[in-house]
């Protein structure tokens, strides 16, 4: 203990600055706007009104459940769609692996936001503005990238033989893939759910462009609502934040176990 | 089996290769974004490119949101998991208070992030206030201000790095530093001469992850200035989402997208040569 005083230090230090600002926001959002108290203060009386405002006129539970659809379509398409072009490329070693692996690399660095004209125009010829389905199809193509190389990874750790076996027995490729691969993948597609899960909820850039009828809005953008109409409300506002990261941040301390590993094994080069 | 990857080239090819192609053309004619008139005018969108200073500021900001966020990222992360590896009670603790704030939304962290910064009743100047020195208006100046955004950035996304090294950490024999230590290296040339080499491969990933990351920053720049004041804080994404939304400039804002693609493209590539070269000579 007494050795290890100087880490100890820095441990007290690191967990008070990755607190504090989700601590401002909880402390804000139980006082009155007319508290004029230090935000680092925690309040001297709990004060509940601003949840009930948030909850009456923001809007924010439909958009929960406007998220929850979204997230669940794009996890649902990026597990399926993903896993499935990943065992080709695991399993096929030639040229046309090859070059799409490149390919799909490359598209996971290119920054959605910078074809944001080419999609929309695309969108609006395709009616899918203001569709769960327009924007479930954008989120799940660009994370499709990503899971293909998280599964292909997976699949490759995955011994062939298991494969020569199910064909012995007469199995085509599809039942092979269904009855043999899939029931492998299930620690990866925790990993892939999560991450993507996290990704599409906390998603901004397109929803700003695909959801601009108000029913529409997914959680981002009702924050983004609340905070540009409640400028002086402030504590309204943190309220409105509060309820916004709750749900995830509860999720994140149940499941962290799984959340590190998932990220480990992204970063993890196969 | 070839026809597994039919469904996924189908989705990139509509959503991802048609819309880029698309915004190419845009980018070389005049286009409300809406209208039917679009007219062609060539690499003009480029030139003027050239030309204006508000595109100019947004550039080395990209810059600097993506190489100095990328720095401050990897020696937090680096410490992190220096600390967290080490044996002491309370290392989980760290770890997942550290990773938490990745779970949040970058355009909620930029709002919660309002609340410190802000001038009138900021938790930072109420801190200052206890040294008994003035209130500061952070976010009132260009320079300030892409200095916090780089640091909320840094701040919230350290946990990645921070992961990504404890895995590297683990991997690492304990022998090897058992060995420095019999012969009588300290802790940092054993850091310095062991460890680090060893940690390469998770020092490009985390690198390149968080470059990419930082240069395509868009969500905690919206709510924390708007890329203001007088487009002082702009990423080339948020000037792009400024020109096309508000401006209804679309031609010009699909040039500033193909140039960060470019730019992008160009900073992977070139950073994944330079560390590929130092794991061979290494």
């Amino acid at each position: 203990m007494k050795k290890n005083w100087w880490k100890y230090l820095i441990a007290a230090v690191l967990v008070l600055i990755y607190l504090l600002p989700v601590y401002v926001v909880f402390a804000m959002s139980l006082k009155p706007m007319t508290d004029m108290s230090s935000r680092l203060r925690f309040p001297s009386e709990i004060y509940w009104g601003n949840f009930e405002k948030v909850f009456r006129n923001s809007g924010i539970l439909r958009a929960i459940g406007n998220s929850l659809i979204i997230t669940a379509g794009t996890v649902i398409i990026v597990v399926a769609v993903g896993s499935l072009a990943a065992y080709p490329m695991a399993r096929i070693q030639n040229r046309l692996s090859r070059n799409i692996k490149i390919f799909i690399m490359g598209v996971m660095m290119i920054p959605g936001m910078s074809m944001v004209v080419g999609i929309y125009s695309m969108l609006v010829s395709i009616h899918a503005l203001n569709t769960y389905w327009g924007i479930i199809l954008v989120s799940a193509t660009f994370g499709l990238p990503f899971s293909i190389y998280m599964y292909s990874n997976f699949i490759a750790s995955v011994p062939r033989s298991l494969d020569e076996a199910a064909q012995m027995d007469g199995a085509g490729v599809v039942r092979t893939f269904v009855e043999i691969i899939v029931p492998q993948l299930k620690p990866v597609t925790v990993s892939v759910i999560l991450l993507q899960g996290v990704g599409t909820w906390n998603e901004y850039g397109y929803s700003l462009y695909v959801l601009q009828r108000t029913e529409m809005y997914n959680v981002t953008l009702t924050v983004k609502q609340y905070f540009g109409e409640a400028v002086r409300d402030l504590n309204g506002a943190a309220a409105c934040a509060a309820v916004a990261i709750i749900p995830i941040i509860v999720i994140y301390l149940l499941l962290q176990k799984y959340f590190v590993q998932g990220a480990l094994d992204s970063s993890v080069k196969g | 089996m070839y026809l597994f990857y039919l469904p996924a080239m189908l989705m990139l090819l509509f959503f991802v290769i048609r819309p880029f192609g698309e915004t190419l053309y845009i980018s070389l004619c005049k286009w409300n974004g809406y209208s039917s008139a679009k007219k062609l005018i060539g690499f003009k969108n480029y030139a003027a490119l050239l030309g204006d200073r508000r595109f100019y500021t947004a550039f080395v900001n990209t810059l600097i949101y993506g190489f100095v966020s990328t720095l401050l990222q990897n020696v937090i992360g680096m410490g992190c998991a220096l600390l967290v590896n080490s044996r002491f009670k309370g290392n989980g603790i760290v770890r997942v208070v550290v990773y938490l704030p990745i779970m949040i939304s970058g355009l909620i962290m930029g709002y919660i992030m309002y609340f410190i910064f802000s001038y009138d009743r900021g938790v930072l100047n109420d801190i200052l206030a206890l040294f008994g020195r003035a209130p500061v208006d952070w976010l009132a100046d260009g320079r300030t201000g892409v200095c916090i955004i780089t640091l909320v950035n840094s701040w919230q996304y350290a946990g990645n790095c921070m992961v990504i090294y404890l895995a590297g950490l683990q991997n690492i024999p304990k022998v090897y530093q058992e060995a420095a230590a019999i012969d009588g290296a300290s802790g940092w040339q054993s850091f310095r001469n062991i460890t680090l080499p060893l940690l390469i491969p998770s020092i490009t990933t985390s690198v390149i992850v968080n470059l990419i990351g930082g240069l395509k920053l868009f969500d905690p720049i919206i709510s924390l200035t708007n890329g203001g004041p007088n487009y002082q804080t702009h990423s080339l994404m948020t000037y792009l989402n400024s020109q096309y939304f508000l401006k209804e400039k679309a031609g010009y804002a699909s040039a500033i997208g193909i140039f960060t693609f470019f730019l992008i493209m160009l900073v992977a590539v070139a950073a994944n040569g330079y560390f590929e070269k130092r794991m061979v000579d290494g």
